[in-house]
């Protein structure tokens, strides 16, 4: 270990500032890209669901 | 050799296929990035110069490394699309296109987070900075060409054009801190010669290296799986993995 104390940590000897944006944003950047396909993938999946059931209907009908 | 590329090419072949490699690659990526940022904030010493504002390289590096493969793995997906019209390949290198433009944008701003303490401006115009954002503009415009057309072979064509003629930029944003007097210091890692750094500082950072590329292996294989998901949603095999509730 680097640091004395966990104040020390998070003061990154005075660039703390600097360090914790620069690892915060790198966290929000990798969320986002793990988001983005989860959520069209989800959206997707449940229109064809409803697709595959329309069509289900409609083929049942006639 | 070519059977394989055959069946490489085959969207229902490589769903299948790509769905056993993704949870090692996550894995992989998870272990990997977790043990480097802890390793790079917490036991890594501090440069002797920049304090501990030098472990910004760790986030800094990897995305730089990152921007530049995804770059040239887009450009390269692009020109197979275009040779032997294979639709994976034009899949692949659009959905590289967000990806490295996040990676690229990270590689900026840490850049200039770095800057500020170190060189004391967040942004100079030299020549790094500068064909690095140049980078960022030519992933904007892939993107940007990508949703431009309705016709999906037609964005493919375009997009692989411009990322091919915006090769041209991976060699100077290499070789900018050799040919121009930068501010930008030399490169950290290199192939053919031991770091500059002690062990301790650079194990960490390869450690972080190898973390994004198998993050930037998970989110690629990710968006290449929704995307064809959609393209094929008319075929048979798409709806069987619907209907089975197993996607």
């Amino acid at each position: 270990m680097y640091f004395e104390s966990f104040s020390e940590f998070l003061a990154m000897g005075g660039h703390g500032k600097y360090v914790w944006i620069a690892y915060g944003l790198t966290a929000v950047i990798f969320a986002l890209n793990l988001m983005t396909p989860m959520l069209k993938r989800k959206r997707l999946i449940a229109e064809q669901i409803r697709q595959l059931r329309r069509e289900k209907l409609h083929a049942s009908d006639s | 050799m070519w059977r394989w590329f055959h069946k490489l090419g085959s969207p229902k072949w490589f769903y299948a296929i790509s769905g056993r490699w993704l949870p090692w690659f996550a894995v992989a990526a998870l272990l990997l990035l977790s043990v480097g940022t802890v390793w790079a904030l917490m036991f890594a010493p501090a440069d002797y110069q920049q304090g501990n504002s030098f472990r910004i390289i760790y986030i800094h590096v990897p995305a730089a490394f990152l921007a530049q493969s995804g770059y040239v793995i887009m450009a390269v997906a692009g020109a197979v699309g275009l040779i032997w019209k294979m639709k994976l390949a034009d899949v692949m290198a659009k959905c590289c296109a967000p990806i490295g433009a996040s990676f690229t944008f990270l590689a900026l701003v840490t850049g200039a987070i770095w800057g500020k303490p170190t060189w004391g401006a967040w942004w100079v115009w030299d020549a790094r900075l500068t064909s690095m954002l140049v980078l960022l503009f030519l992933y904007l415009g892939v993107v940007a060409l990508q949703s431009a057309f309705t016709d999906r072979n037609q964005a493919a064509r375009a997009s692989a054009l411009l990322s091919l003629v915006g090769l041209v930029n991976i060699p100077i944003i290499k070789y900018s801190v050799e040919w121009w007097n930068t501010l930008h210091q030399p490169a950290s890692l290199t192939l053919t010669e031991k770091p500059a750094m002690p062990a301790e500082m650079w194990v960490p950072l390869l450690i972080m290296v190898a973390g994004f590329y198998c993050f930037f292996s998970v989110v690629l294989l990710m968006r290449a799986r929704v995307e064809l998901l959609d393209r094929e949603r008319r075929t048979g095999w798409v709806k069987d993995i619907i209907s089975s509730g197993k996607s």
